[in-house]
């Protein structure tokens, strides 16, 4: 058991998995001899190698188009993309591509790819460099989506999303880099499709995905010591395949549902969740679910604004407190 | 019937090129035909309603499909555009395979799955059919970038229109394949118009794919894409250069569609005399012309082409007789597990 920075839990997932197979390859801008903006991919290449971990121009289209040749031909590409506001430039092999020529060719090809990227706001970078496009992928069919919040799930979800047979959208959120968590030693394999219980609580169900997660944590924290009301707390960590049976079964336990998302409000995966749960958990629920979202706007680039829009572990405990009548 | 030791005799001393050989020029006649006999019949069953959805055919393009995939070996690999029929047949793909999927029956290559915009057929290289322009360029740099690494010695192979060349994929792809020297041939089928609108309209050099090659450090090169045995000389050169290690090649084959661009274009847009003047240059006339020169007789040719007609025709009547896809495909292969669950 060490402590390590989820920033060095992406170096050391993605080694983890080169290391064990020579058909996995890595390719991004600035990913090798740089070590990647965000200093994610240090020392990859000093390790690996140029054939296995290569920079690439800035070219987005030929960084998935290239990623998916090789998957479709029998190598397991890790591809980056640099900021995930960068997949609209891409978008055709994410909507397009990857997840439809298998079903299009009545399953004779195969995509075995993951495109890590960096997602999130919190970095002041304003409207272009900040967003949560969690959902942008989530709506697609024949993509998995992942969004891991601890060091731990990083190197425990790549590793699954690496060794997944089907394209995988790896998120990783830019605001929880420099965060530090508990790993274990030796390898770590995590399952893709399963929802954590961070928190176990009788009185309401938050829950919440990669940087929302801290600040869920830390309202649940606020909502006991300071309301008495005691929160589970849902690490969701995969839109696709969806936990619902975890969720549902939280739900069940507590009847109440609040979710917690950094993405702009319309549309966003708390949206589905919150279906679900009124199609097959509505009388569990004994109020109305409630989403506490970014406010449908472009995301501004000054410290102050910045902070207001997205959800803040206050304002998550002042819509629970509220919502719960105390 | 002339034997080849007759033929040989014959075309001796008539100053006549015969790098290609018999055999291959045989084999490249008879797939422009085969190309030909089932685009023509795709079209003729869609106006009895039997094709559904679009297509795009190949008419009068024959010669670079059947060429490029003639100097292709087992093993090498074919991206192709919606316009991609011939280049699907052209690798050896049943006719009824292609029909049945463009007439959408159970017995089609994607089991109507696809359409006509999407022929894939893994088996025989074809790696898919891309409806969205310039998509394959870079994902055949990548199947180009895994024979590299692993040390393979397939080629990739990608075909797409002149109207490709205009959009930033081909850009980054052709700047990504020649920085990696990757194994890889871009082949532009330049039949002079994007769609609607004359390619020369809408692109600032005369040549939309070779004027550019320069820019990536690739040499300029514009073809006859009418003559089948340029083609396929061309696409020699070219996969040796690739299979040496030595990067990739874009080729420039100026063509011409007796068709409109889709089903649904009854291409007025092109002036008088245009497509008569181009049936002149006909591929499959001037291949049968050169088969007369090397001293193949009309009976030989006459032989082939009924071979040709014999399996589009059964083609066509097992598709007729093809019952539709079933329900139970619809939620098939949507993941790797066969499947479509999203939840559990």
């Amino acid at each position: 058991m060490a402590e390590l920075s989820y920033r060095d839990a992406v170096i050391r997932g993605i080694a983890q998995e080169m290391t064990r197979d020579p058909d996995v390859v890595f390719l991004g801008e600035d990913v090798a001899k740089a070590g990647g903006v965000f200093k994610a991919t240090v020392g990859l290449y000093e390790q690996f190698g140029p054939l296995r971990v290569r920079d690439t121009p800035i070219s987005e289209q030929a960084i998935l188009g290239a990623a998916m040749g090789a998957a479709m031909t029998g190598l397991k590409p890790i591809a980056e993309i640099m900021f995930s506001d960068f997949f609209a430039v891409c978008f055709d092999y994410i909507a397009n591509e990857f997840p439809k020529s298998r079903y299009m060719s009545n399953g004779q090809t195969k995509c075995p790819l993951v495109v890590r990227t960096g997602n999130g706001a919190g970095s002041r970078f304003g409207a272009q460099h900040s967003q949560s496009v969690e959902n942008w992928c989530m709506m697609i069919p024949g993509l998995k989506v992942v969004a891991p919040s601890s060091p731990r799930d990083v190197i425990g979800l790549l590793a699954a999303s690496v060794r997944d047979p089907d394209p995988v959208i790896f998120l990783e959120h830019k605001s929880l880099y420099a965060t530090k968590g508990e790993v274990p030693d030796g390898e770590i394999v995590d399952t893709l499709g399963t929802a954590k219980i961070l928190r176990s609580g009788k009185d309401a169900t938050i829950c919440a995905l990669a940087l929302m997660v801290p600040r869920a944590l830390a309202a649940a924290e606020k909502l006991k010591a300071e309301h008495g009301i005691d929160c589970e707390v849902v690490d969701v960590r995969s839109l696709v395949p969806l936990d619902t049976q975890t969720i549902l079964g939280s739900v069940a336990k507590t009847h109440r549902l609040f979710t917690v998302e950094e993405n702009p409000r319309l549309c966003g995966w708390g949206a589905e969740i919150v279906s679900i749960a009124a199609d097959e958990g509505f009388y569990d629920l004994d109020g109305p679910p409630v989403r506490i979202t970014t406010p449908h706007i472009p995301l501004p680039a000054a410290d102050i604004l910045e902070d207001i829009v997205l959800p803040t572990p206050d304002r998550i405990t002042e819509t629970v407190r509220r919502s719960l009548g105390s | 019937m002339a034997t080849a030791k007759d033929r040989a005799q014959a075309k001796a001393g008539s100053g006549l090129n015969d790098d290609i050989g018999e055999q291959k020029r045989l084999a490249l006649y008879r797939s422009q035909v085969r190309l030909r006999e089932a685009e023509q019949r795709a079209y003729d069953l869609f106006l009895q309603n039997l094709v559904k959805g679009t297509s795009h055919l190949s008419l009068g393009q024959e010669a670079i499909a059947a060429g490029f995939a003639e100097a292709m070996q087992k093993g090498d690999l074919s991206f192709c555009t919606y316009r991609g029929h011939a280049h699907t047949l052209a690798r050896g793909v049943p006719v009824e395979k292609v029909l049945g999927e463009l007439m959408q029956r159970d017995n089609g290559l994607m089991r109507g799955k696809g359409g006509s915009m999407h022929l894939t057929s893994e088996e025989h290289g074809v790696m898919g059919s891309y409806a969205i322009i310039g998509a394959h360029l870079p994902i055949a740099c990548g199947a180009a970038w895994r024979a590299q690494y692993k040390g393979d010695k397939d080629v990739s192979v990608c075909f797409f229109g002149d109207g490709t060349t205009n959009i930033g994929a081909f850009h980054e792809a052709l700047n990504f394949a020649a920085v990696w020297k990757l194994p890889v041939i871009f082949v532009c089928e330049n039949n002079l118009y994007m769609e609607y609108t004359p390619i020369a309209d809408v692109t600032a050099v005369p040549h939309p794919a070779a004027d550019r090659a320069g820019s990536y450090g690739l040499e300029r090169i514009v073809i006859d894409g009418n003559d089948a045995d340029e083609c396929y000389r061309t696409a020699q050169k070219a996969f040796a250069k690739a299979r040496a290690g030595e990067g990739p090649s874009l080729i420039e084959c100026m063509t011409y569609r007796h068709s409109g661009h889709s089903r649904a274009d009854p291409a007025k847009y092109r002036p008088e005399g245009e497509l008569e003047k181009w049936k002149l240059r006909d591929p499959i006339k001037i291949y049968r012309e050169r088969l007369k020169q090397f001293g193949v007789s009309d009976a030989d040719i006459a032989a082939i082409d009924a071979s040709v007609r014999k399996e589009v025709d059964e083609a066509t009547e097992a598709c007729k007789a093809a019952p539709n896809p079933p329900l139970d495909i619809l939620t098939t292969d949507v993941y790797a597990d066969g499947g479509w669950a999203w939840r559990n």
